[in-house]
C-alpha cells in the first residue's frame, strides 16, 4: 500500500455469479472513509454479496465467480501478493444474527488474536488489555467486566451483538462491515447500536446494510440504492432521500416496491 | 364463562389417548430391553465371576472362561477402530469443510452412503480376497480388523459429516471474518463444536464391529485357540483369535451339552464390553462439553 487512498473501497464493473446466476451487475461503487455508508435495496438485489466481496469471504461460499476490481485502502485486492488473511484481519463483518462463539466472553473477545499468534508469545496482560480495550469502546466493559468467563451465547442479543463488534476491534481493522446489524434486536437496542456506530464513525469505515430507511437516514452519510444486482444510485444521504435523481430510488424510498 | 365446549372436550379426549399411545410405545419399547437384560444376566449368574473371564475355554468348550475370546474380540474393535476412525473422521473433514461440490463429491458421497448399507458378508467375502489372499496377509487379526475397519468406516464417514453439518454456519462465518483460515476455522471451531457428536458415531462402531460374526469368520477367527491367561498380550497381529461373537454362535448351536449358563454368560461379558465403552464414551462427551474447548 503506497498512498493513503481517500476512499476506503472502490470498485469498477464489478460482476459476480454464483453457478449461472448472476448477482452482481457492473457495480462501481467508491466508499469514502472515516464514514458510515447505508446500502439499501429490496430483498435479494444483492447486498450482502456485494458486502461479501470486501473482504472476498465470498470464495468460501461454494461457487462464486468474480470480474472486476475492488481496491480495499488504495489496493487492489485481487493481485496475488494479497493476503485474504491480512485482508480479513483488516476489513470485518458484523451479521444479522449475533453470532458470538459458544466460548466466554473473554475468549470471544481475544479469539481474533489467538487465531493469529503463537501461543506461546500471548502474554495475560496484553490479552487482559486487549479484552478492556475493545469492550470499552462498544460500551460493554461496565456491563461485562465482572462476567467475562460467562459464556457468550447467553448475554442479551443487544450485548452479543456489541460483543460480535469487539471481536474484530483487536486486529485493528480499518473497515467493519455491518449485514443488517439490527434486524433482530428490538428498537432500544437498535438505537444504541446505532449510537455505537455514530461513535465508531472516523475510526473506522462502516458499511451498513438496512432494510430500515429511517435508520440508513439516521446513520449513513452516504447512501447507496441497489436493485436487482445492479448499483442505481449513490449520494450524500439527505439527497438521496429528499432529491433522488433515479426514478426507482424515488420509488423504492416512498415504498412502492421491496 | 369459559365453560369448555363440546369441540374442546373432544379435542382433549384425542390430546390424553394420543400421549397415552407415545407413552406406551416408548415402555414397550424400554420394556423388551429390560427383559432381556434381566434374563441373561439371571441365567448367567451362576457362573459369572473373574475366573470366568480370565479363563480358557476348556473341555472342548463345555467348561472353563472365555478369557481367549474376549481378548480377541477386545483386539479386533480396538485396532479395528484405530484404523477406521482418523481415516473416517479425516475424509468427513475433507467432504464437509473442504470440497466443493463438484462430480467427484457427489460419487463419493453416493459411494460412503451405498457402502454403509452394504451387509457383512459382503465385507467378508472383499476382506478375504483383498487382505487374505491377494495381499498375503493370511487369516489373521490383523487381516479381520483391516475388514471390520472396511466395514465401519462408510457409517463413521456418514455420522461425522452429520455432526460436522450440525454446527451453525454462523459459527464458521464468525471464524472466517476474523481471519482465519479453513483449518483454524476447523481446529478452534468445528470440532469442539461436533466432537460429542463424531465421539457416539465412533462408538455406536464398536458395538458393531464387536458383534460381527461373518466378516471375521473368513478373515482371522478361529473356532479354538487356547492363549496365556492373563496376559494382555498374549495374541500378536498375525495369530489368529477367538472373539466374543463367534464363540457365543459355537458353542450355543455348533457344540452339544454346553451347560445352560456358559452362552448366556458369553453374552453378558460382551454386553457389558459394548455398555462398558459407551459409558466412557459419555463420561469423555460430558468433560468435553464442560470444557468446549481443547
Ligand atoms: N451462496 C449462494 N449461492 C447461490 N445464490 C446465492 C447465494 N447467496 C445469495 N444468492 C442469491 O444471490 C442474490 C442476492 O443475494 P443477497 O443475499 O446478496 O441479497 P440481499 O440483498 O442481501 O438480500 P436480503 O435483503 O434478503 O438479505 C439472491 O437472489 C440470492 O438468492
Ligand atoms: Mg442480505
Amino acid at each position: 500500500m503506497s498512498t493513503p487512498a481517500q476512499h476506503s473501497i472502490e470498485t469498477r464493473d464489478l460482476n459476480l455469479w454464483y453457478g449461472d446466476f448472476q448477482a452482481l451487475k457492473g457495480i462501481s461503487v467508491c466508499i469514502p472513509r472515516g464514514q458510515i455508508t447505508g446500502l439499501i435495496g429490496p430483498s435479494g438485489c444483492g447486498k450482502t454479496t456485494l458486502l461479501r466481496c470486501f473482504n472476498r469471504i465470498n470464495e468460501r461460499y461454494g461457487d462464486v465467480r468474480t470480474t472486476g476490481e475492488i481496491d480495499v485502502l488504495g489496493q487492489n485486492i485481487y493481485a496475488p501478493e494479497v493476503s485474504l488473511i491480512e485482508l480479513r484481519k483488516a476489513v470485518g463483518m458484523v451479521f444479522q444474527r449475533p453470532n458470538p462463539l459458544p466460548i466466554s466472553v473473554y475468549e470471544n473477545v481475544i479469539f481474533g488474536i489467538r487465531v493469529h499468534s503463537e501461543r506461546k508469545n500471548l502474554k495475560k496482560s496484553d490479552l487482559d488489555e486487549a479484552v478492556e480495550k475493545a469492550l470499552s469502546e462498544v460500551g460493554l466493559w461496565e456491563d461485562l467486566k465482572d462476567r467475562l468467563n460467562v459464556r457468550a451465547t447467553s448475554l442479551q442479543l443487544e450485548q452479543q451483538q456489541k460483543l460480535c463488534i469487539a471481536r474484530l476491534l483487536p486486529l485493528k481493522p480499518d473497515i467493519i462491515l455491518m449485514d443488517e446489524p439490527c434486524s433482530a434486536l428490538d428498537v432500544e437496542a437498535t438505537l444504541h447500536i446505532e449510537d455505537l456506530m455514530l461513535t465508531l464513525a472516523g475510526r473506522y469505515t462502516i458499511v451498513i446494510v438496512t432494510h430500515n430507511m429511517a435508520q440508513a437516514r439516521r446513520v449513513s452519510h452516504e447512501c447507496s440504492f441497489m436493485l436487482m444486482g445492479e448499483m442505481v444510485e449513490t449520494a450524500r444521504t439527505q439527497d438521496l432521500f429528499l432529491t433522488p435523481r433515479d426514478a426507482r430510488t424515488a420509488d423504492y424510498i416512498e415504498g412502492r416496491y421491496g | 364463562m369459559f365453560e369448555i365446549s363440546a369441540h374442546t372436550r373432544r379435542k382433549r379426549r384425542a390430546e390424553l389417548l394420543a400421549r397415552g399411545i407415545f407413552l406406551s410405545m416408548t415402555l414397550l419399547m424400554v420394556l423388551p430391553l429390560l427383559l432381556i437384560l434381566g434374563f441373561l444376566i439371571w441365567k448367567a449368574l451362576p457362573i459369572l465371576s473373574l475366573d470366568f473371564i480370565l479363563d480358557n475355554p476348556s473341555k472342548g468348550m463345555r467348561a472353563g472362561g472365555i478369557w481367549s475370546p474376549l481378548l480377541g474380540s477386545i483386539y479386533l474393535v480396538f485396532i479395528s477402530l484405530v484404523i477406521a476412525t482418523p481415516i473416517g473422521v479425516l475424509a468427513a473433514v475433507y467432504l464437509n469443510e473442504y470440497a466443493r461440490e463438484s462430480w467427484f463429491t457427489r460419487v463419493v458421497n453416493l459411494a460412503v452412503v451405498n457402502l454403509a448399507g452394504v451387509p457383512s458378508i459382503v465385507h467378508a467375502l472383499f476382506g478375504l480376497g483383498a487382505f487374505v489372499l491377494f495381499m498375503h496377509i493370511g487369516k489373521s487379526i490383523l487381516a479381520a480388523s483391516m475388514t471390520l475397519a472396511i466395514m465401519t468406516m462408510p457409517v463413521i464417514i456418514a455420522s461425522t459429516k452429520e455432526a460436522l453439518a450440525s454446527v451453525p454456519i454462523s459459527f464458521r462465518e464468525a471464524c472466517w471474518n476474523v481471519g482465519a483460515t479453513r483449518w483454524q476455522t476447523i481446529r478452534h471451531v468445528v470440532l469442539p463444536n461436533s466432537i460429542s457428536g463424531i465421539l457416539t458415531g465412533v462408538i455406536l462402531q464398536v458395538s458393531r464391529a464387536a458383534g460381527e460374526t461373518a466378516p471375521i469368520m473368513f478373515t482371522g477367527a478361529v473356532f479354538f485357540k487356547a492363549i496365556e491367561e492373563g496376559n494382555l498380550f498374549a495374541y500378536g497381529l498375525f495369530d489368529q483369535c477367538m472373539t466374543l461373537s463367534m464363540h457365543l454362535f459355537t458353542i450355543s448351536t455348533q457344540v452339544p451339552d454346553v451347560p445352560d449358563a456358559l452362552p448366556y454368560g458369553t453374552a453378558v461379558v460382551l454386553l457389558g464390553m459394548v455398555l462398558l465403552v459407551n459409558a466412557v464414551a459419555i463420561v469423555l462427551r460430558v468433560y468435553l462439553r464442560s470444557r468446549k474447548k481443547w
